[in-house]
């Protein structure tokens, strides 16, 4: 019998190794000086960690490997996501000092569990199997269960995180189902082996098992990332979790399900994209015009940016449709950009609250436009890059989006989603009519100093909005070569 | 020294990237004064827009009139994944648009010296900006670029009216001008993409610049589609019957520099877009949808009128006669000859005179009062004489009498709609007659009579600023009346050209999409003839 050695090649999975390490540090770190609530030093601890594994993690960019019986690659495609994860981590750590002290959460266990859903993400994105992938997936959305929950006292946080676990234990569920329908039918987990396997038994096209599979597999990925009609725990979730950990759902889960779900669809399960196609348009088409229409009537800023995140969602399912490759290359650059504006929008929700008093209704951005003219102008160009107005990031990334989707030829399909886009600007307008054309109902003051971490987060969320938007042709073309090889 | 030089050469190799971007340093600027320092605000604002004018005019002077296409052309790579360019340059029509935006922003901010006395740091950064996405609308040869600037131009217009306009429909306003424009828009980026597409897989060429998506023939059945979509886009701007209902509301509640503005620059995006983009690029649609266009603004005009006549707030009274005037520039367009093209290019100069004088005019009243109501007044004219001449000469401008520019326009408007087709011109010549109907008995009630209202005894008349905001524009309205061949030699040429291009490209289309043997019989600079599928006169 043969057995053969899986080549072990930890350099491809270095990234991931030192985010574990540091995370583990930070717990252990955390334990001694549990007694001290909201300790700023285990963030900054992390931010280096993360600054670490972002050096491992860039020059994998060009290369293309596979290691751990192509378990696990380092390609562009995974590396892209990596690295947008990890900025995505680098500004919730950067947005949570300051916030963990102030929401009194155990700092030790937040930081520790903000790197291992890290690693999960990053995970999710390397991996060119179904089980890694599911390792990945079970990684993220455990810490994520818990940061949810992670204030005690709070009856809302509590609630929050026990939606999201039960409904996420139970979309887990159907996505290990369909996983298991995909194995049974082609006798493989491995992207690759799998997609070779469809290729050569081209009967399989029309047998129901792997359909069924495929299904499932869409319900899955369809509960991480907030598409219509899995949608349905999002606002409860995002309004009770702590808001930094709101943004970190919003942008890291949201990207790594649209990672392992690209990866699986397009690398694996090419051949069904007739199949497929038919019933994402309609989702697509739900899951944005859900999002914009009921982002409308919310009064809170947490429910509210929720229900545009589906509707963000639904934008880039849109690219999804598109199924070519800028298709795809804009959905990397669409989640870039996304997260900057959207973390961005947290940390002036943040900002805005202060102890016993977190001010999230939309009424309290009232006459704040003036009275703190930095933030209120901030907070101006996340809503508008989220509303796609040009020369902000959001535009350029609707605009990939959109042309991908013409370029393909789904024309109404764009065309519904510009009118969606339309009808966003609405909500998001309507903040900046309350900050700058409205008096305050109450005042606000009293507000903590901004701390540095978090004016860092927000000058970067900024650049990276307008850097997107007035040169977006360096990230693009980046996220063109890192789709190469996956199609 | 050389040093100085060096730079200021390379300046002139950027010269629309300088007019363009200027303002936004100025805007930059004001951004380090401190707010209280409300003078100095002001001044520098003004310094800024004043430069950006005075840079502006050699254009005018150092554009050759005898060469057919763009001028001052700067072309640099933007984004070159999509084949998106920074493509500037002018022709004779943008041209005149351009110095029009520079002019009226100095008039602007002049009005605005003691209208705006809250957060006018604020107020002058919104308006430089405002500054920059017109005239960068108005250079871009790109339809990215375009579309970019043409967005950017909402953001700031919005913040006008709804933070300095009339606390009590401003927010109304505001937000549903921007929904409107917004919503037009949207399609427009479609359109474009689809269009890009298109040239993409017939000619091989990523690209977005106008000028080469020109060459292109698209299929009849898609120009219809995209021709559509671009115009619903121009016509919600212009603002063309129906989509005309954001703009009185914009207009009244906007404060008066606003008003200006959108009267006098943004409206006119519309129109240009027509003669820019919708026309040349889809002239077989143009052609198919040229009697649709053509009765809407005509209804545009008399309806226009008719409910002027009924206004009872000053305001809103100019605001309709926008949609009026408007219709004129869509009829004299849609002629398609030399007189009514021309007609219309050099209405859109006029309505941003005399429409945005008529404004000013209201804003210096309604400072004085508050109030913009026709029933307030009467008597006017034997309190305040100066300000009563010049709103005669600019009433009188607005009507079209000659010797004002309003006469020139008008006229060749008319006479290209009837080479067009009579009928066309017989209707809209009587929306000639409203308008004087409408402005004359506004003037009436507002400046004759015996002065009822005690509280209008008081006034005082224009102050020295005020008259130097006026005199320019009087000064354009009889320069422009008298002598209006000092403009036409600028755009004469490129007109000729636009109407020889569309010609050109509308039988390529026809040849291209129909296998039937089509006539198409020219006179002198008039497209006319008839095609199989529609009836052109």
């Amino acid at each position: 019998m043969n057995i053969s050695i899986p080549e072990i090649n930890f350099s491809i999975i270095a990234p991931e190794l030192i985010l574990s390490a540091f995370g583990l540090v930070i717990l252990l770190l955390g334990a001694f000086f549990s007694e001290k609530r909201g300790n700023d030093h285990l963030g900054y601890i992390s931010l280096l960690g993360i600054v670490v594994a972002f050096f491992f993690t860039v020059p994998l960019m060009e290369t293309s490997q596979h290691a751990f019986n192509n378990m696990i690659a380092a390609d562009g495609f995974g590396v892209f996501f990596k690295v947008t994860f990890l900025i995505i981590a680098s500004l919730t750590v950067l947005i949570s000092i300051g916030y963990v002290q102030r929401a009194d959460i155990a700092s030790g266990e937040y930081y520790a569990l903000i790197m291992f859903a890290t690693v999960g993400m990053m995970l999710m994105a390397a991996a060119t199997s179904l089980l890694t992938l599911f390792l990945g997936l079970e990684t993220m959305s455990i810490s994520i269960y818990v940061l949810a929950g992670i204030m005690r006292g709070d009856k809302k946080s509590i609630e929050s995180a026990m939606k999201y676990f039960i409904l996420g234990a139970f979309a887990t569920g159907f996505l290990l189902y369909g996983m298991a329908m995909v194995y049974g039918s082609t006798g493989s987990i491995i992207l690759e082996e799998i997609a070779a396997y469809i290729k050569s038994k081209p009967e399989l096209l029309r047998s129901p098992m792997i359909i069924i599979g495929i299904a499932l597999l869409t319900i899955g990925f369809g509960f991480k990332v907030a598409m219509v009609p899995f949608h349905m725990w999002t606002p409860d979730v995002y309004e009770g979790a702590p808001t930094s950990i709101t943004a970190f759902m919003a942008t890291g889960v949201k990207a790594a399900g649209f990672a392992g779900f690209v990866r699986v669809f397009f690398s694996a399960l090419g051949p069904f994209q007739p199949d497929w196609i038919a019933i994402m348009w309609v989702l697509a088409v739900a899951t944005m015009t859900v999002g914009n229409v009921v982002a409308i009537v919310q009064t809170n800023i947490k429910r509210m940016l929720a229900y545009s995140s589906i509707a963000h969602a639904g934008y880039i399912l849109v690219a999804f449709v598109a199924g070519n490759d800028l298709g795809t290359a804009s959905i990397l650059f669409y989640l870039l950009v996304y997260a900057f504006m959207n973390i961005g929008a947290f940390t002036i929700v943040i900002l805005l609250g202060k102890k016993g008093e977190e001010n999230v209704l939309i009424s309290d951005y009232a006459g704040i436009g003036f009275r703190y003219p930095l933030l209120g102008v901030s907070m101006t160009i996340f809503m508008l890059s989220m509303a796609g107005i040009p020369p902000l990031g959001g535009f350029m990334g609707k605009f990939y989006v959109f042309s991908a989707a013409v370029k393909a030829k789904y024309y109404w399909l764009a065309i519904i989603g510009v009118l969606n886009s339309a009808v966003s600007v609405y909500y998001y307008l309507r903040v900046t009519v309350l900050m700058y054309f409205r008096e305050p109902e109450r005042e606000i003051t009293g507000l903590t100093p901004f701390s540095l971490a978090s004016r860092i987060a927000v000058i970067i969320a900024i650049g990276g909005v307008l850097y997107m938007g007035i040169f977006p042709a360096n990230v693009l073309a980046l996220a063109k070569r890192s789709i190469m090889g996956l199609m | 020294m050389n040093h100085l030089l060096s730079i200021i050469f390379s300046l002139l190799d950027h010269f629309l990237t300088t007019i363009v971007f200027l303002p936004i340093v100025g805007a930059i600027i004001l951004l380090l004064i401190n707010k209280e320092k409300h003078s100095a605000i002001r001044i520098v604002a003004l310094v800024f827009s004043l430069a950006e004018f005075v840079i502006s005019l050699p254009l005018f002077f150092l554009f050759d009139p005898k060469i057919v296409g763009m001028q001052f052309v700067e072309k640099a790579r933007w984004i070159p994944e999509y084949g998106i360019t920074y493509h500037l340059g002018i022709d004779g029509i943008s041209l005149l648009l351009v110095l029009l935006t520079t002019f009226l922003t100095v008039l602007c901010i002049l009005s605005s010296w003691s209208a705006i006395t809250v957060r006018v740091k604020e107020y002058m950064i919104s308006f430089l900006f405002l500054e920059t996405g017109m005239v960068g609308a108005f250079v871009a040869l790109d339809l990215v670029l375009f579309y970019v600037f043409w967005e950017v131009m909402l953001i700031p217009m919005y913040l006008l009216i709804g933070v300095w306009g009339d606390p009590r429909r401003r927010i109304y306003a505001a937000v549903k001008f921007f929904i409107y424009t917004m919503a037009g828009s949207v399609l427009m980026l479609i359109a474009i993409l689809v269009l890009y597409f298109i040239n993409l897989r017939s000619t091989g060429a990523a690209t977005f610049d106008v000028l080469e998506l020109y060459k292109t023939v698209i299929p009849v059945g898609t120009q219809y589609w995209l021709f559509a979509a671009f115009a619903v886009a121009f016509a919600i701007k212009v603002p063309m019957f129906p989509f005309h209902t954001w703009l009185p509301d914009a207009h009244t509640e906007a404060p008066t520099a606003g008003s200006v503005i959108l009267a006098g620059v943004l409206l006119k995006m519309g129109t240009y877009g027509f003669i820019r983009f919708a026309m040349p690029l889809f002239p077989k649609a143009a052609m198919a949808f040229l009697p649709l266009i053509c009765v809407l603004a005509i209804i545009g005009i008399i309806y226009g009128a008719l409910v002027s006549m009924m206004q009872v707030d000053l305001k809103r009274l100019v605001a309709f006669s926008s949609v009026s005037h408007l219709g004129y520039v869509m009829l004299g367009m849609f002629a398609l000859n030399m007189q009514g093209v021309e007609g219309s290019i050099y209405q859109m100069l006029n309505h941003g005179v005399s429409t945005g004088s008529l404004f000013l005019l209201v804003g210096m009243i309604y400072e004085r009062r508050h109030t913009r109501m026709i029933a307030d007044f009467g008597g006017l004219s034997k309190v305040m004489p100066v300000f009563a001449v010049i709103f005669m000469i600019v009433t009188l401008s607005s009507i079209g009498l000659p010797g004002t520019n309003g006469f020139v326009g008008e006229f060749l408007i008319l006479l290209g709609a009837f080479r067009s087709r009579t009928a066309y011109g017989v209707v809209a010549a009587t929306g000639v007659i409203l308008g004087a109907a409408y402005m004359l008995w506004m003037f009436q009630r507002v400046m004759f009579g015996e002065i009822k209202n005690p509280e209008n005894m008081k006034l005082k008349d224009l102050s020295r600023r005020e008259i130097a905001t006026m005199i320019p524009m009087v000064l354009l309205i009889f320069v422009m009346g008298i002598y209006p061949k000092l403009f036409f030699a600028k755009m004469d040429v490129s007109v000729d050209h636009f109407l020889k291009a569309f010609k050109a490209k509308y039988e390529m289309s026809v040849e291209a999409s129909a296998p039937r043997i089509v006539s198409v019989r020219s006179g002198e600079n008039t497209l006319e003839g008839k095609a199989s599928s529609s009836q052109i006169d």
